[in-house]
């Protein structure tokens, strides 16, 4: 029983059964907002979390802030029945190849959140065993600056997926003209004695 | 190789029926839980309804994103002396300086560069200015769709300021002017440790203030 876009009904009933009259309630209710509408409204996260971030991830996810306002409170821990992937928190060198399957599981259409300094950038851990930011291997969305975040800013930042679901759609990563390219120069030069240069 | 004699039989305590479906044992455990839902039934929603409903921030601790602070004529403060580039653990301040084209003072920032991305809120670069010129506000609603729009330059950073100019700084007594942090009117206490803890009139001037 699968809804099409059109909004036709998909089977004949009378039009005064309960299931139908819900149905075309909702019909209605998608040819009015879109498919898009439905979808922004029903992210499952991927929660990732790996260090500090994560403790924020979950107080979002309580009561006090409840994630579930946005519709985004189906926390999966498999990627395959997600479509946000939540990166909270530092990931080394070697934890890479594990986001990097996870995002690759997840089914398109799919989003990144970046939630952190550590994920985003590198944060304080400018070393040689921590990524210095997810977005040179997978395709971030939305950056949430903080460290960790707090449970507000990381709702700004679901919002903002709202905003890029409603308006690029299914339209993959790609397609939406973010890729994986590295797009920021490592910011601090280092001269050949090793001393910073601003 | 243990020996007999040392190994002692204990035989498991008789339970009773009551004791062996563990009720008191569960209901002890889920005190708090059983608490917290007792509290909501009685003292309604504690969910706060973020973008139309914030929470109040501690504003005496909160640290959230930077401003860059104009003196009294509208001139940056900052003096572009490095030493919140050089405080910085996290290496996310980029300054330039440049030769300043005002009398009383010799440099001022030609870039003014701060990475949010890369910056840990720490509140070591407000610490080391000498003229309060880099404060921490209590704006936390800044997310970013590329890297480059959350580098924040002089522009976007004394913007901040404009924007947040009612808000009194967490530590410093007053919105800075570049000439007057010299002597300033606080208690000796404030001044020798400024981090110590507020003393309990200090909420009340900051409420006064904020409000105004």
């Amino acid at each position: 029983m699968g809804l099409n876009v059109t909004g036709e009904m998909p089977f004949q009933a009378s039009k005064e059964d309960f299931v139908s009259t819900k149905l075309s309630y909702l019909v209605d209710l998608l040819r009015k907002n879109g498919v898009n509408w439905a979808r922004k409204n029903s992210l499952w996260p991927m929660p990732f979390a790996t260090a500090c971030c994560g403790i924020e991830l979950m107080a979002t996810g309580a009561s006090r802030y409840d994630i579930a306002r946005f519709g985004a409170e189906v926390m999966r821990f498999t990627p395959r029945q997600c479509d946000l992937l939540i990166c909270a928190g530092r990931v080394a060198i070697k934890t890479m190849p594990v986001l990097q399957r996870i995002y690759m599981q997840m089914s398109e259409p799919k989003w990144v959140i970046s939630m952190g300094a550590c994920a985003s950038t590198g944060g304080v851990f400018d070393t040689y065993a921590v990524v210095q930011g997810i977005d040179q291997f997978l395709p971030v969305d939305v950056y949430v600056p903080g460290c960790p975040p707090r449970p507000e800013t990381l709702l700004e930042g679901v919002m903002a997926i709202q905003k890029i679901v409603e308006q690029d759609g299914v339209r993959s990563s790609a397609d939406r003209g973010r890729g994986t390219g590295l797009t920021v120069q490592p910011t601090i030069q280092v001269d050949v004695q090793g001393r910073k240069s601003d | 190789m243990i020996k007999d004699a040392d190994i002692m039989m204990i035989d498991p305590p008789d339970l009773s029926a009551g004791e062996r479906m563990f009720i008191a044992p569960i209901l002890s455990g889920m005190k708090v839980t059983l608490a917290h839902m007792v509290k909501s039934f009685v003292g309604g929603r504690i969910t706060i309804q973020y973008p139309e409903e914030k929470r109040e921030v501690n504003k005496d601790t909160y640290r959230g994103v930077h401003r860059l602070n104009r003196d009294e004529d509208g001139r940056v403060a900052c003096v572009a002396c490095f030493l919140c580039a050089t405080a910085c653990p996290a290496n996310c301040i980029h300054i330039e300086g440049a030769e300043s084209p005002w009398a009383d003072r010799e440099k001022y920032p030609a870039k003014f560069d701060l990475d949010e991305l890369r910056c840990i809120y720490c509140g070591m670069c407000e610490e080391a200015c000498p003229v309060d010129a880099i404060e921490l506000t209590h704006n936390y609603d800044l997310v970013g769709k590329t890297r480059e729009e959350l580098i924040l330059g002089k522009d976007e950073l004394l913007s901040i300021f404009d924007a947040t100019k009612g808000e009194k700084p967490r530590k410093n007594p007053r919105i800075t002017g570049y000439l007057n942090t010299g002597d300033r009117t606080d208690s000796p206490a404030d001044v020798t440790n400024p981090t110590a803890p507020t003393t309990p009139t200090t909420p009340t001037t900051d409420k006064g203030d904020s409000s105004s």
